[in-house]
């Protein structure tokens, strides 16, 4: 019975423990509800993406409202996968947000944070989960606005600029996303992805159709922080606290660019809508400009955490890149690098939570003499650095591999060698911090610094050792990635 | 014990003791047997691989699965036996030599230096073993990320900028060039497997091959093939065991080796030899023994020049397989066993007169001979190697090259090996001999040895560093006298078309 | 083209573009936030035009009446409105913490103020 539920219970979990946070009124108490109920979230993940890939994909009609009428709910394998990305990160979040958050908010205000934290997984889950396009945009906007509270939760007063900024940027993306939605219910009469998807393709020619899709790309492209729409994003990863930049980092923009998989190869019925509108091109562009472009910011910032935003911005440019690509290969590879970037990623900003939590600052010079007085938090962020490289035997190396294969059985030498330029610019940024780390002795006074405590080093830990399981045995994420882009473009070759 | 057990078990072997060195962090002399232990169980393991594959059989273990389609398997030919039988060999000498030189020299983080020493031989391990392209690139890289604490372990200034050129040419021309590469042949071909005779015959336009096979040979930047070299010099800021087994031996062996495993089984000989994609990278290859020789002549400081003629030797490796010959290819086999023996002799002797005499330059090591004959003549012994005069192994790598190239008709390429000879002569006998004259007078005392009150205090390095450098030495004249069992183990790479040494 | 009949949509463009402008232009956070919803207030105005039906009434069952208008885009654009006054009372709230944190709630001198921080 339970069971026949779980695509609601996904959502309404988190939706419903979101308020009592707010009535139990203490942190720590809310942060064991949290706990639960994203561990609850996550065992419900890994269930329904067993029963997808047994069984295929699952309808359930919300409030027993039959679609096209009422709300679906639609989990695919794409669906899948990613609910179990952002519920693992969610669920890994808590515990190591429990000494960070005390370390970064105000002790009156941690309640508070992990009722947003539980409205903004919410949020993200509904949308990945969705199958109707104006509900997805509710979900959107409960994730957005969600997280414009957490990252102004920041002690640093430009935190409240940075919301400021994200608020104004994702709410015009957020618009531009439902003017979209309105043309093509225009056109169709219809909200349910999979309707959409069933009479778009007999009016692609329309020019309402074309507007569209270029609303939609635009508006996406501003969520997921596509060059040059990226201008919110450096700032409220670097000034958020922590365990709210690991998981912003970690699954907002993913789930973003899931959103524009969704709508460009579900919505608009995959690689033949480019014949009629070259967006394929467009995003390759702005994929590339952003995998370089973003890198060689990355190496000139002195604040680790802003690096680190800059490296995700040009990260977020090879998912678009695969997504571009329109093949198989190239699609996969931009699916799983969703779910090896959220890996590295938030390992690597966890390791920065832990180094903030012993330093007190982010800044590449408290690094100093750190590969000694703190060697697992750093081995941590080696690890997470080699990946972001794409090094063999972690799980950058796949997401680079079925990149690369992706252009060059489209015939595009450039593009595979702007991929591989962009993991030589990773060299240099992640380097430049691990020497410092490495190798500047520690200033004197810094005696004081020791290892982070356990429960942040643990979900550091199970992060990096993801990052080389995935990347040592890629074969479960690769047929999961495979099996969602052979669904999304058939057998298009 | 099956070979299909102990090639996996040649790389678990030091990974291990990686374990056991850290467990016996706090012991010294418990840890360095450690190291013993394990490099002799190693070298035990990769022996018993041997008799299979003197038996003619490849043995093949399939580890996993990496990605849907692409499998981590070893295997065994004797190409790969013989380079892991030469590392693991070295590594016991390197082992002994590096107690004798680590505390000689009060070197820090000894214990940091000995497992990633181990690391690294594991991934050399991997390197030799490999049974496909992506198996063999993941332990390349490997290889080149372990070994850069080893390169950085002094920890200055200097190691952390020569640590840059290090890592910044290795992983930039593999990751830059060479994984392109492998992507575009398992694209092309749709295996990566090493296959006698190659896999890419017949799939691909001349063009794409000559490509591909520039990508290859300028992507495997451990060959150090001109100019992808700087890294080599650079590396020579780590300790002088580093330099001598990884620097020497396992590292740039393992470029060389990827160079001559793609020649002859991922393109074939044959492939090469009608397409002529190879013949411009042979002139490269020259061109780079040449220049590499001519730098080292400038060189004053022993080790940096001991590296340009490394530089210049891997390219005869480099050239021999270019020329696409199954001379070349087998010449290039056998130098890498030839050269190793005495490139090592040479790293050695360079780190024993450092401790004895705390001296880097060769200007300073005049008459220090008489106060140093074994380290001398060791290095006298080793300089003959590396010329190629008998009755040192050299000599025989050296010969099957020039016949082969001979046998292609490029007598430019007889006349560069035959200069370099000359050139090699000018730059390593100077030394030695340098050793032998009467020391200069010592007039304004002794600069350069806060340690000893005057010169006189100068004798043979620790018998640790010794005992080492003159096995290695014998080692060099031992190979000239088992060349052709060498050459008749390796002689089945070339397949079928061994006709080609005698027929061109 | 039939101008006049698709006022509603000029009108719809032309209130986009206003909040649009003021987003972009102005430097008081205050004004931004109201140029926010004048953007927001355009696509309404969309929504709602859309559904209307010509000659249609509002959708109640009623004798002798054939043509409604279509009521979906007017309840989902309910939803919309909620969510847009969410946006603005986090958006205004955030203004009020800004002044607090800078004393200023003028972009030009906030930047001003950044500029000098590490």
């Amino acid at each position: 019975m339970i069971l026949l539920h779980l695509p609601a219970l996904q959502v309404v979990v988190p939706l419903m423990a979101a308020p009592a946070c707010v009535l139990l009124r203490h942190g720590r108490i809310a942060w064991a509800l949290a706990l639960v109920v994203t561990w609850t979230a996550f065992a419900v993940a890994l269930a329904l993406l067993l029963q997808v890939i047994d069984s295929g994909p699952i309808s359930y009609a919300m409030g027993g409202w039959a679609p096209p009428w009422g709300i679906e709910y639609r989990v695919d394998t794409l669906a899948a996968f990613i609910l179990v990305i952002v519920t693992s990160i969610g669920a890994l979040v808590v515990p190591f947000a429990r000494a960070s958050v005390e370390r970064e908010v105000a002790s009156d205000r941690i309640y508070l944070f992990y009722t947003m934290y539980l409205l903004c997984l919410s949020g993200l889950l509904g949308i990945t989960i969705t199958g109707d396009a104006f509900n997805l945009f509710v979900f959107l906007e409960i994730s957005s606005l969600s997280s414009y509270v957490l990252i102004s939760l920041g002690r640093d007063r430009r935190a409240l600029t940075a919301a400021f900024r994200y608020l104004i940027l994702g709410t015009i993306g957020a618009t531009f996303y439902i003017i979209g939605v309105g043309m093509i219910y225009m056109v169709t009469g219809t909200l349910n992805i999979a309707d959409l998807a069933s009479k778009l393709p007999a009016m692609a020619d329309s020019r309402t159709v074309h507007m569209a899709l270029a609303f939609l790309t635009v508006g996406i492209s501003l969520k997921l922080a596509l060059f040059p729409l990226h201008l919110w994003l450096p700032n409220a990863y670097a000034f958020a606290p922590t365990a709210v930049t690991v998981f912003l980092a970690a699954t907002a923009t993913k789930v973003a660019v899931y959103v524009m998989i969704r709508i460009v190869y579900t919505v608009f019925g995959g690689p033949a809508i480019f014949e009629q509108m070259p967006i394929d091109e467009m995003l390759m562009g702005l994929g590339m400009l952003s995998m370089i472009g973003a890198s060689l910011v990355a190496i000139f910032q002195d604040n680790v955490k802003r690096l680190l935003a800059y490296s995700s911005l040009s990260q977020i440019g090879y998912m678009v890149l695969g997504l571009s690509l329109a093949n198989v290969s190239g699609l996969a590879g931009g699916i799983v690098h969703i779910f090896n970037h959220a890996m590295m990623k938030a390992a690597l900003f966890m390791a920065v939570g832990c180094i903030f939590y012993r330093v007190g600052s982010v800044h590449i010079d408290a690094l100093a003499g750190l590969g000694r007085r703190m060697p697992l938090t750093m081995a941590g962020f080696v690890i997470g650095g080699l990946s972001l490289i794409g090094a063999p035997l972690t799980v950058g190396f796949v997401s680079k591999w079925y990149l690369i294969q992706g252009a060059l059985e489209r015939g595009l030498w450039p593009v595979a060698l702007v991929i591989l330029a962009s993991g030589l610019l990773a060299l240099i940024y992640v380097w430049r911090i691990v020497e410092v780390a490495y190798f500047r002795p520690s200033p004197d006074g810094a005696t004081e610094i020791r290892e982070a405590p356990l429960s942040m080093l643990i979900p550091l830990g199970v992060l990096c050792v993801a990052c080389i399981y995935f990347g040592i045995d890629a074969t479960a994420t690769m047929d999961l990635a495979t099996a969602a882009a052979v669904e999304l473009i058939g057998s298009h070759p | 014990m099956s070979p299909e057990i102990a090639m996996p078990l040649a790389v678990a072997v030091p990974l291990v003791g990686v374990a056991l060195i850290l467990l016996a962090r706090n012991r010294p002399n418990l840890r360095e047997a450690m190291t013993m232990v394990t490099a002799f169980s190693l070298f035990a393991v990769v022996l018993s691989i041997f008799p299979a594959v003197i038996a003619g059989e490849r043995p093949t273990i399939v580890l996993f699965e990496m990605f849907p389609g692409l499998r981590f398997a070893l295997s065994a030919e004797p190409l790969g036996t013989t380079f892991a039988g030469i590392a693991s060999l070295l590594w016991i000498v390197t082992s002994i030599y590096s107690i004798g030189y680590m505390r000689g020299h009060h070197e820090q983080n000894q214990t940091r230096f000995y497992a990633f020493f181990a690391v690294a031989l594991a991934t050399t391990m991997g390197v030799a073993f490999s049974d496909n392209m992506l198996t063999l690139f993941t332990f390349y890289e490997a290889l080149t990320l372990c070994t850069f604490p080893l390169v950085t372990h002094a920890g200055t200034d200097e190691a952390r900028r020569a640590g840059r050129v290090y890592l910044g040419i290795l992983l930039g021309t593999s990751i830059g060039l060479q994984l392109l590469a492998v992507v575009a042949t398992w694209l092309i071909a749709g295996t990566l497997d090493f296959t006698d005779g190659g896999i890419l015959a017949g799939k691909a336009s001349d063009g794409v091959i000559a490509v591909l096979l520039a990508l290859y040979i300028f992507g495997i930047g451990k060959a150090a093939l001109m100019p992808f070299h700087r890294w080599l010099p650079a590396a020579m800021v780590a300790p002088t065991p580093v330099s001598a087994l990884l620097h020497a031996v396992a590292v740039v062996k393992a470029g060389v080796f990827t160079v001559l495993k793609v020649t002859v089984y991922i393109f074939g000989i044959d492939l090469l030899a009608t397409t002529g994609a190879s013949t411009w990278l042979a002139y490269m290859a020259a061109a780079t023994i040449l220049i590499a020789s001519l730098v080292a002549m400038t060189k004053d400081n022993l080790k940096a020049r001991l590296a340009y003629s490394t530089i210049s030797q891997l390219s005869y490796i480099v050239l021999g397989a270019m020329m696409a010959t199954g001379a070349g290819v087998v010449g290039g086999a056998m130098h890498i066993a030839m050269h190793a023996f005495g490139k090592i002799t040479l790293f050695f002797c360079a780190g024993a007169i450092l401790v004895a005499s705390h001296k880097t330059e060769i200007s300073q090591m005049q008459g220090l001979g008489r106060r140093m004959p074994f380290t001398f003549a060791a290095f006298f012994l080793g300089a003959l190697s590396i010329i190629g005069l008998p009755p040192m192994g050299g000599s025989w790598s050296k010969f099957e090259l020039v016949l082969a190239a001979a046998d292609t008709g490029h007598l430019v390429f007889v006349a560069v090996l035959m200069i370099s000879s000359l050139l090699n002569i000018a730059y390593l006998i100077p030394v030695a001999i340098r050793g032998f004259l009467p020391a200069p007078a010592e007039a304004g005392g002794n600069p350069g040895g806060n340690h000893e009150p005057d010169g006189g205090g100068i004798s043979e390095a620790p018998a640790f560093c010794v005992v080492p450098l003159c096995f290695t030495a014998l080692g060099c004249i031992v190979l000239f006298f088992y060349a052709d069992w060498l050459y008749a183990f390796l002689r089945p790479i070339t397949g079928a078309i061994t006709g080609a040494i005698t027929g061109g | 083209m039939d101008v006049p009949g698709l006022y509603n949509y000029w009108i719809v463009v032309v209130l986009m573009m206003i909040g649009f402008y003021v987003v972009i232009a102005q430097g008081n956070l205050v004004k931004k936030i109201f140029g926010l919803n004048i953007f927001q207030v355009g696509v309404f105005v969309f929504y709602i035009s859309m559904a209307k039906v010509k000659g249609g009434t509002a959708p109640i069952l009623d004798g002798g009446i054939e043509v409604y208008s279509n009521p979906l885009p007017h309840v989902l654009i309910l939803t919309a409105i909620v969510v847009g006054i969410a946006t603005m009372a986090l958006g205004l709230a955030l203004v009020v913490r800004i002044r607090d944190a800078y004393g200023t709630i003028e972009e030009d001198e906030i930047e001003t103020q950044e500029g000098e921080l590490p």
